[in-house]
């Protein structure tokens, strides 16, 4: 084989095994035989509100408050969807309002 | 056998449901992935085989720049371990479950992405449902989305007809419903608070692009120093 060809098949195979990794590693730490440490557990427990949080924080860091438009679409859709899921608990109605708002807004209101 | 295959129709309608926000997310998203690796001189069998091997949507994008060689190997591990390193974090809340899920566990761990293991946490199961079942297909159809997705961006990307630009924020829409769900599911808003907290302390101090690494070892400190608060009034079993 060329190098054209397996030059990017070994970037590809590393970052796939790096990747994995990463997402190996709590269950090659705590997830042998053993009783998993208790302290993990709760770790465990009250870690996933937090995660979905800065997840949030996540998806809205690339938004800028000091350039116009000063992340407006971004947060009347996020209020939105917030709105109509406290009002309806419908998930796809929820989500899918939110970011039909939220091309609007950015294609037609917001250019 | 007819019985087998009802409960499995019934398993993968409740599944698509609970996945349709991320297959508009990933959908879009890996398109645009395909677009830019196809435009980068690579075609569809390696968007099939990126998204098939690999499936991890910010790292992917990256990987587009390096696929030329150039990078040092070590660097190149170095760089994918730490845009991948919040993974690290997601595997805590499911190491009995997985485990228990035999050799579907592995697969489990691979497709622990941040849209799968949003949904992992968010869903409350029905009770006719088996839960082991309903988390394997879950996972099978995210990263189905995902390679179609990626196969399509690749193969027709360019000659999409309608302007999809925002489409993406269905993957924000989804964290933020979920969000709310768990606000409600959970007793103690402590952890929801601690985590908005070191997210928005956390981007200021370190910056876009540095941010969550952080934010997360800040939010597994606190949590920890938190915890006999936050269990007192906690009696809900977290992940269902």
């Amino acid at each position: 084989m060329s190098p054209e060809i397996t030059t990017p098949l070994l970037v590809v195979l590393v970052v796939a095994a790096c990747t994995f990794m990463t997402r190996f590693l709590p269950f090659a730490l705590f997830g042998g035989g053993k009783e998993v440490p208790a302290l993990v557990k709760t770790l465990g427990d009250l870690l996933p509100p937090a995660v979905i949080a800065i997840l949030v924080v996540y998806c809205l860091k690339g938004v800028s408050l000091m350039v116009p438009p000063h992340g407006f679409p971004e947060y009347l859709a996020v209020g939105i969807v917030a709105l109509l899921h406290v009002w309806k608990r419908n998930n796809l109605l929820s989500i899918g309002g939110g970011t039909l708002v939220y091309m609007v807004l950015i294609q037609m209101v917001f250019i | 056998m007819t019985k087998k295959k009802e409960a499995f129709r019934e398993t993968l309608k409740y599944a698509f449901i609970q996945t349709l926000p991320v297959l508009f997310g990933y959908l879009f998203m890996g398109m645009a992935f395909g677009i830019l690796l196809e435009k980068a001189g690579y075609n569809f069998i390696w968007a099939f085989f990126i998204s098939l091997i690999i499936y991890a949507g910010s790292m992917q994008f990256v990987l587009i720049g390096l696929l030329s060689g150039g990078m040092g190997l070590l660097s190149l591990i170095v760089l994918t371990l730490s845009v991948q390193s919040r993974h690290i974090f997601y595997g805590l809340s499911f190491i009995e479950k997985f485990k228990a899920m035999g050799r579907y566990g592995w697969y489990m761990i691979f497709s622990l992405t941040d849209e799968t293991y949003s949904l992992l946490c968010g869903m409350n199961i029905p009770k006719e449902l088996n839960q082991k079942q309903v988390f394997f297909t879950v996972a099978a159809l995210d990263q189905s989305y995902w390679i179609v997705g990626c196969t399509l961006g690749a193969i027709i990307g360019s000659f999409i007809g309608f302007d999809t630009t925002g489409i993406d924020f269905a993957m924000t829409a989804l964290f933020v419903v979920i969000f709310i769900e768990q606000w409600y599911s959970y007793q103690s808003h402590l952890p929801a608070l601690v985590g908005m907290f070191c997210g928005i302390v956390s981007l200021f101090v370190f910056g876009a692009n540095a941010f969550i690494l952080p934010a997360l070892i800040a939010a597994v400190c606190l949590l920890l120093v938190f915890r006999n608060s936050i269990k007192q009034g906690e009696n809900k079993e977290v992940v269902q």
